[in-house]
């Protein structure tokens, strides 16, 4: 068992007497993909938010490589490593493709305005920097070619892969992915599962809210199972799916 | 040839003013309507130190913009908490109450009799009195102003604004400290603008109230909105349009009772048909109209 590089544990949420989440607990370990799924309102999307600090939480703690996160706000928290995209789409659809992934990257010298004008010599070679590595980013998921064209210009699927780039480009180790591949044609699907399957590769972690079973059934190394906020089921893939619990409750 | 000056040093002060809005408004997204409030106030010390103190310009001028930037801190502490049509409202108020404050606090700005015979500034033991002094000293500030916003816009910093105007959720989630960001280029800004007061004060020798109405603001607004927000040269076509379209009013002979009022109707046409026809502004990429429902 590799050591745990998020855990969360005993979290409670509740909207106006709805509970969105209780007593949920979990834990993803490094270099793994984490698969959540569930039917409509389980909770999936509000654990997202409580684990990146959009929404606090009413009870609970979340450790990130031993930090709590909990109280953090959302910057801080993407700064700390756990990064995310959302289920509806956000990428900032008037900058270019290019400029999006250089918005994500961490730790800009020239994001301080003191840097801007007194030491405009290492804004300028980080910024170079930044954009061979976005060159590289966008070159393995074969955006090269949209670079300079305007986010709002690329096709719902690149878009949904381009924010999922963003969400690689902050650094971050772990990686909260909201149904990144939601109402996407087959080809681009294939496409960003592939990109998905790959993050281990390049040590990140992964937690994946996806309806899509097939797809989670081909890049998940364990998935959960939620219902009505809380936990139903855990194991690989094929477990869960054969879990009577699980069953059950889809029929309902 | 005066008037060509002066009509010139009032364009230059108003790029001053739309090119600092320009930053908060157009770049950030924020639609602020305390303008006139920051140029009142950078007015207002520069006049009051000049005429009590009798210190020199650049002190009055650093003095002018460290104040106004840090008026622009405590109204932006509560006001960039809220969003929207609720920061506009937050805004309208600081400007209101900062032209009661001009209007009212008669043993300290005058009151409504304003502050007469601001003495002439000094500059390294030359004094501006001519237009075309005062031209050239316009000129000068102006190309810094516009140097800076420059380079803010082309850094790192202006595609955070960019991005903070388009998706706040975004900015946050790719861990930009959104808050801090707002907090800074409203206090910038605000500095901006009191270099504008700090020359209409030394022009113009005499200023009241009455110059840094909410119209005003909403004067500089326009000047944004229309030459186009969240470009660089946007507000600076608008206030050379914006300030010699009413001229052109004098030379048609009407009557200056009339001239003021078809001013204002002007003003008004223009922005509803800029709205209606092209909401990005002459050379804008952000048109509030489609901005605003993203927050």
């Amino acid at each position: 068992m590799t050591v745990a590089l998020l855990e969360a544990e005993g979290l409670d949420k509740c909207f106006d007497g709805v509970k969105a989440l209780t007593d949920f607990s979990c834990a993803v370990h490094e270099r793994e993909i984490l698969g959540l799924i569930g039917p409509n309102g389980a909770g999936k999307t509000t654990l997202f938010n409580v684990l990146t600090g959009f929404i606090p939480s009413d009870s609970g703690r979340v450790t990130y490589r031993g930090r709590a996160l909990i109280g953090l706000p959302p910057y801080k928290v993407a700064r700390a490593g756990v990064a995310r995209t959302f289920q509806i789409l956000r990428i900032v659809h008037r900058l270019s493709v290019l400029e999006n992934i250089l918005l994500a990257f961490p730790n800009q010298p020239g994001e301080r305005l003191r840097n801007v004008f007194f030491r405009p010599r290492i804004c300028r070679w980080q910024e170079a920097e930044n954009r061979k590595a976005a060159n590289t980013l966008l070159a393995e998921v074969g955006l090269a070619e949209k670079r300079d064209d305007p986010a709002e210009a690329l096709s719902y699927g690149q878009q949904k892969l381009l924010s999922l780039v963003c969400c690689l480009a902050t650094g971050a180790e772990l990686l909260l992915l909201d149904e990144p591949v939601a109402g996407i044609a087959p080809e681009m699907n294939e496409r960003i599962l592939e990109v998905i399957r790959g993050l281990p590769g390049r040590g990140k972690s992964v937690i994946l809210i996806e309806h899509n079973l097939d797809a989670v059934t081909q890049v998940c190394d364990r998935v959960i199972f939620m219902d009505a906020g809380a936990k139903v089921s855990e194991g690989t893939p094929q477990e869960v799916r054969n879990d009577p619990k699980v069953i059950e409750a889809y029929i309902d | 040839m005066e008037y060509l000056l002066h009509i010139l040093i009032l364009i230059g002060i108003y790029v001053i003013l739309s090119v600092s809005l320009n930053l908060i408004a157009g770049y950030a997204g924020l639609l602020s309507i305390a303008h006139a409030a920051f140029y009142g106030i950078g007015a207002y010390v520069v006049a009051l130190m000049a005429l009590y103190w009798e210190s020199p310009f650049w002190i009055n001028i650093l003095c002018a913009v460290i104040l106004s930037g840090l008026l622009g801190a405590l109204v932006g502490i509560p006001s960039l908490r809220i969003r929207g049509d609720y920061f506009v409202i937050a805004t309208f108020a600081f400007q209101v109450i900062t032209f009661s404050v001009l209007n009212n606090w008669v043993g300290f700005t005058g009151g409504p009799m304003g502050l007469p015979g601001i003495p002439q500034p000094v500059i390294f033991g030359w004094k501006v009195s001519s237009h075309l002094g005062f031209f050239l000293l316009v000129g000068v500030l102006c190309s810094l102003i516009l140097w800076v916003s420059c380079r803010i816009v082309r850094s790192p910093f202006g595609r955070v604004l960019k991005a903070i105007r388009e998706d706040e959720v975004f900015a946050q989630a790719a861990g930009k400290n959104v808050a801090a960001y707002k907090m800074f280029v409203f206090v910038i800004g605000a500095g901006m603008a009191a270099v504008a007061g700090a020359m209409y004060a030394y022009y113009i020798s005499f200023i009241d109230p009455t110059s840094f109405t909410v119209m005003e603001s909403i004067f500089i607004l326009s000047i944004v909105i229309i030459g186009g927000a969240g470009s660089l040269r946007g507000p600076v076509v608008g206030a050379v349009v914006l300030v010699t379209l009413p001229e052109m009013l004098r030379f048609v002979g009407l009557p200056s009772s009339v001239a003021a009022n078809v001013r204002q109707i002007l003003y008004g046409g223009l922005l509803v048909a800029f709205m209606m026809w092209r909401p990005q502004g002459f050379l804008g990429e952000y048109s509030f109209e489609k901005g605003s429902d993203r927050g």
